[in-house]
């Protein structure tokens, strides 16, 4: 149980999709106009990625190495499109807003991601938890940047009016350039945070390496990003 | 900034020229225009504006510096001039605090960020404009004039499709409505000879850029080689305060002299598209910042090659 704990943790926290890993940056730049869409497309995610895990998992000693991605494909994509088909049935006013999001869904690089680098390789009660922390931390990164995106460009959370009457919205929070410009911010003060912590001497864990020592989890240690694009 | 070139040994020849002292000139040029805007925008009390947006700049860098634990360089004048600029490219009705947010945003995000003076990957005062263009589009594209609420005459000419109801030569003189610094181009105009004379700008940039904007004009327009019509839309809108004030920024134009004419002719041919063709009359200031992302790669391209190095073998 204790492995479970550290997989979620490590999804939450050390190795956060949004903040750390940058993972799936399409959909958290394009769907985090707002908190609800940030924490629908979240979880949507946490969802397919929880139980792509688990069958991943199980099926690792059936699947021929040779063929693994396109195995992969068709697991994660069978789970998006019950995602899909479930969302429009009961949360019709979330689908539409997601739209293309939501298949999209299936080539999100963090679910490919973790069925390369985790589940493949490890038993099925850690990966599940592994897609649980990782799902649970792409949702919080989401709502994080919708929550300050909607505060700032239409003066609303979760679409209840927070600033008063007199504050004008600055529009442009709500459209793409505000996307990056949150994203980098918030980036920031994670970072900020981290290192503040570290100097008063509390223990921080570190993702071990970046991938320019080709030890990121994700990248699996193959060495291509460790090359200098400068040096052509 | 001055002290980062003065690294090898001696003999040099020593001009006494520094940011400072270039930055003076600069704001010693735009204050015909300044004036002349603060004049005739008196009954919306532009003047506020301009010292509100000028002193949020230059106090948003002394905080962040001082902050960071900085050397601390609003002496050079930097941020007065982005804070000038900016001034000038809001509309006379703007309420104080889009000048204060503009700044914020010119001096904090697009040049503290990214480093400073000297690394800042557009020209802030645009980018701030652009900034609010795109949050508060009606506040500002509403221009008042004399008390009357009115279209600029870009986009009056943009309207009828034709030159009827544009009185070019107060245009010229600059009695038409518009944002502060833009509507005179007499004023700009003695300010942009000022830098010219003082050797700050050279012709290159706005020359290429002018000259390209009216050809274009001239093939695409669809009045051939009107005079009235290319005199129109070289006096109205932003076009000479962008060409001779904001292309011209040390920081974000090429350095080498090819560069200069490629990025020239970029700026005439995009500010062309975007006032014939684009959604809105008037392009030049987001003509001006694409151009400036794309300064990195038209240096790379006109990079001269050293003595010896290259050619045929």
């Amino acid at each position: 149980m204790n492995k479970c704990g550290e997989r979620l943790y490590n999804g939450i926290i050390k190795e956060n999709p949004t903040f750390v890993m940058m993972l799936g940056m399409c959909p958290t730049l394009a769907v985090t106009t707002s908190a609800i869409n940030g924490i629908g497309m979240g979880l949507s995610t946490a969802v397919v990625l929880v139980l792509s895990n688990m069958l991943i998992s199980m099926l690792r000693k059936i699947i021929p190495d040779s063929v693994r991605i396109p195995a992969f494909i068709v697991v994660v994509a069978s789970f998006v499109t019950i995602v899909q088909f479930l969302m429009e049935g009961f949360v019709p006013s979330l689908y539409s807003a997601l739209g293309l999001y939501i298949p999209l869904i299936v080539v999100n690089c963090i679910i490919l991601g973790r069925a390369e680098s985790y589940a493949s390789k490890n038993p099925v009660l850690p990966s599940i938890f592994d897609g649980l922390g990782m799902g649970l931390g792409f949702t919080f990164g989401l709502t994080c940047i919708g929550i300050v995106r909607e505060l700032i460009g239409a003066g609303k959370v979760f679409g209840i009016q927070i600033m008063p009457e007199s504050y004008e919205p600055i529009t442009i929070f709500i459209l793409a350039p505000g996307a990056f410009i949150v994203l980098a911010v918030l980036v920031a003060a994670r970072n900020q945070i981290m290192d503040s912590m570290e100097k008063k001497g509390k223990k921080v864990t570190r993702p071990q390496g970046g991938c320019a020592e080709g030890g990121c989890a994700s990248c699996g240690g193959c060495g291509s990003a460790a090359k200098d694009p400068d040096k052509e | 900034m001055n002290e980062q070139f003065n690294i090898s040994a001696s003999p040099h020849i020593r001009a006494k020229d520094s940011t400072g002292s270039i930055m003076m000139w600069v704001i010693i040029a735009l204050l015909p225009t300044t004036l002349f805007g603060i004049w005739n925008f008196r009954d919306q009390n532009a003047w506020i504006l301009v010292v509100v947006t000028v002193a949020a700049a230059v106090l948003t860098e002394f905080i962040y510096e001082k902050l960071m634990h900085k050397k601390v360089t609003i002496s050079d004048f930097s941020a007065a001039v982005t804070g000038l600029l900016l001034a000038l490219n809001l509309p006379p009705s703007a309420p104080w605090w889009m000048g204060v947010l503009g700044s914020v945003f010119a001096i904090l995000v697009v040049k503290q960020l990214f480093g400073g003076l000297g690394q800042n990957f557009m020209n802030p005062a645009l980018a701030a404009r652009c900034f609010l263009l795109i949050s508060f589009t009606g506040r500002m594209t509403s221009f008042t004039y004399d008390g009357i609420t009115g279209a600029t005459p870009l986009a009056t000419m943009r309207a009828d499709g034709s030159i009827a109801n544009v009185d070019t030569m107060n245009m010229f003189i600059g009695q038409i409505p518009g944002t502060i610094g833009e509507t005179s181009t007499i004023a700009i105009m003695i300010g942009a000879i000022i830098l010219l004379l003082k050797g700050i700008i050279d012709l290159r940039i706005p020359g290429t850029y002018l000259v390209t904007f009216v050809i274009f004009i001239t093939i695409f327009g669809g009045h051939g080689f009107d005079w009235q019509f290319i005199t129109a839309h070289l006096c109205g809108g932003g076009i000479m305060l962008g060409a001779w004030f904001m292309a011209t920024d040390y920081v974000t134009s090429p350095i080498t002299k090819k560069g200069q004419i490629i990025y020239g002719i970029l700026l005439g041919v995009l500010t062309g598209l975007f006032r014939l063709f684009g959604g809105s009359a008037e392009g030049v200031s987001y003509a001006i910042i694409i151009s400036n992302i794309l300064v990195p790669l038209i240096e790379k391209v006109t990079l001269p090659k050293p003595f010896g190095k290259g050619g045929e073998k």
